[in-house]
């Protein structure tokens, strides 16, 4: 759906719900998503309905995404680094009492 | 002249409480009308708690503790009388509710309240327990080490209500009330056999009238020889994003909604009008709850209000009908959610009928006449 103005300069390579995705040093998780062709995100949490990225710019959260076991963050205000995993986000937060905090 | 739009009976204010009580006087026959307010209107239906809630309530007051247990008892009813009108589900929950204390003097002051209520109604309030600490970490096993232990009702619950206010409104409809948006009501002028109720959008004449505007009773009420004095009672809420479920119970200040958000609040400013959330008192809000729930550490708030409490000086609601202007009544309370099904189940076809029964009496606005000239 998207294609890159440019190729990459310098190449990050994450997963997402365990496949390999490359994106350029600076892209948003959102956007990097985006240009890898991922289109559904996140089941949106009452009717279960497929989401993706729509303000792009931290108001809609309709970009959530869990990263490194995190729940709920908003792709669009993360910037992907080397290494990172990502998981599409499925039904509402699970509260574990267990976070690293 | 030409001829004014008239109805049997004009509610004034299309909140929780104009809304129960315009659907259950359609329910009985009358030609009903409900003048509402614009929307932005300080409503506390759409900045409540959404709790049926008995527990603790009518200290001092046993009449009060009674009305409020006897509208939880009668919402499984109502709820589905709405449903059967309106086709939506408000999401009932009553599984009871815990009032958590995070110090021995929060728990005793709760057995103390709670034991005078059983006491003072002669053992006809809602049931309760007081439970240890190690009890109330038995029961809700997430809940942190700060809870020194809590009361247990199972006589309260809650609903979606947003549902509840959207349901009221269908329901209504449903049953040909004429609902009118933005016609806040100026002037109520007694008239021959009726009341002529004046505004920006011109002038409407009612045989009969309810006044159930929230805070604007209390300009209202005097236009009719009725009385209402209010308090200023502001409350604030936290919500999260939403979360599988963690607390299939409620309690006063934190509850889980259906669809999964936690609301958290209870909070209460009596010297301010201003309608702006204060950032401490959400910090007071937030700190409470991560000590009754460590877990919703974790948890992002996404959004937070405030609202004004309708709230009479005493706490208690008003239901009264004017002694020098008959046929014009009022109905003011803090609890539009919980009283919802003796609203439209009770209160309307007793005024319906025209006149309030004997039961209600200590409701009557009298009462602050009373301590006033003592």
């Amino acid at each position: 759906m998207f294609l890159r103005i440019r190729e990459p300069v310098e190449a990050v390579t994450f997963s997402f719900d365990g496949r390999s995705v490359t994106a350029a040093r600076g892209d948003t998780l959102a956007a990097a998503l985006l240009a890898a062709g991922v289109e559904t995100f996140r089941d949106s949490v009452v009717g279960g309905e497929p989401r993706a990225p729509y303000c792009l710019m931290g108001i809609c959260y309709e970009c959530l995404v869990t990263i490194d076991g995190i729940q709920n963050r908003q792709s669009c205000l993360v910037e992907v680094h080397e290494g990172m995993v990502v998981n599409s986000q499925h039904g509402a937060r699970l509260v574990t009492g267990r976070a690293d905090r | 002249m030409p001829l004014l739009d008239d109805c049997d009976i004009a509610v004034v204010g299309g909140g929780l409480v104009g809304a129960a009580l315009a659907w259950g006087l359609a329910r009985t026959g009358l030609k009903t009308m409900v003048l509402d307010g614009g929307d932005l209107d300080p409503r506390a239906s759409r900045a409540n708690f959404a709790l049926v809630w008995v527990q603790g309530k009518g200290l001092h007051a046993p009449h009060y503790a009674l009305w409020s247990k006897a509208s939880a008892e009668r919402w499984p009813a109502f709820a589905a009388a709405l449903a059967a009108d309106s086709g939506i589900d408000v999401a009932l929950s009553q599984r009871g509710a815990f009032s958590f204390a995070l110090s021995q003097g929060e728990l005793d002051m709760l057995a103390a309240e709670l034991e005078t209520i059983a006491a003072e109604t002669n053992g006809a309030a809602a049931p309760y327990e007081i439970l240890t600490a190690e009890e109330t970490r038995r029961r809700l096993p997430l809940v942190g080490q700060d809870v020194v232990g809590a009361a247990y009702s199972p006589a309260d619950g809650h609903v979606n209500s947003l549902r509840l206010f959207h349901a009221l409104h269908t329901a209504m409809r449903h049953r040909g009330v004429d609902y009118r948006a933005c016609h806040a009501v100026e002037r109520i002028e007694p008239v021959d056999a009726g009341f002529r109720l004046a505004g920006a959008f011109g002038t409407i004449f009612a045989r009969r009238i309810v006044l159930a505007a929230g805070i604007d009773n209390q300009r209202l009420a005097a236009m009719v020889g009725l009385h209402a004095p209010l308090k200023h009672s502001k409350g604030q809420i936290l919500v999260t994003e939403k979360c599988r479920p963690l607390f299939e119970y409620t309690s006063a200040t934190i509850r889980q909604a259906d669809e999964g958000g936690v609301m958290i609040g209870d909070s209460e400013e009596t010297h301010t009008t201003a309608i702006a959330t204060n950032q401490e008192i959400s910090a007071v809000l937030a700190n409470r709850a991560v000590r009754v729930f460590p877990c919703l550490a974790e948890v992002n708030v996404v959004r937070s209000w405030a609202g004004f409490r309708v709230k009479t000086r005493d706490g208690l609601p008003i239901y009264a009908q004017s002694a020098s202007h008959p046929g014009a009544f009022i109905a003011v309370c803090h609890s539009g959610v919980t009283l919802a099904a003796n609203h439209a189940l009770v209160v309307a076809p007793q005024i319906a009928s025209g006149a309030l029964s004997s039961d209600l009496a200590p409701f009557h606005s009298g009462r602050f006449h009373v301590s006033e000239n003592s």
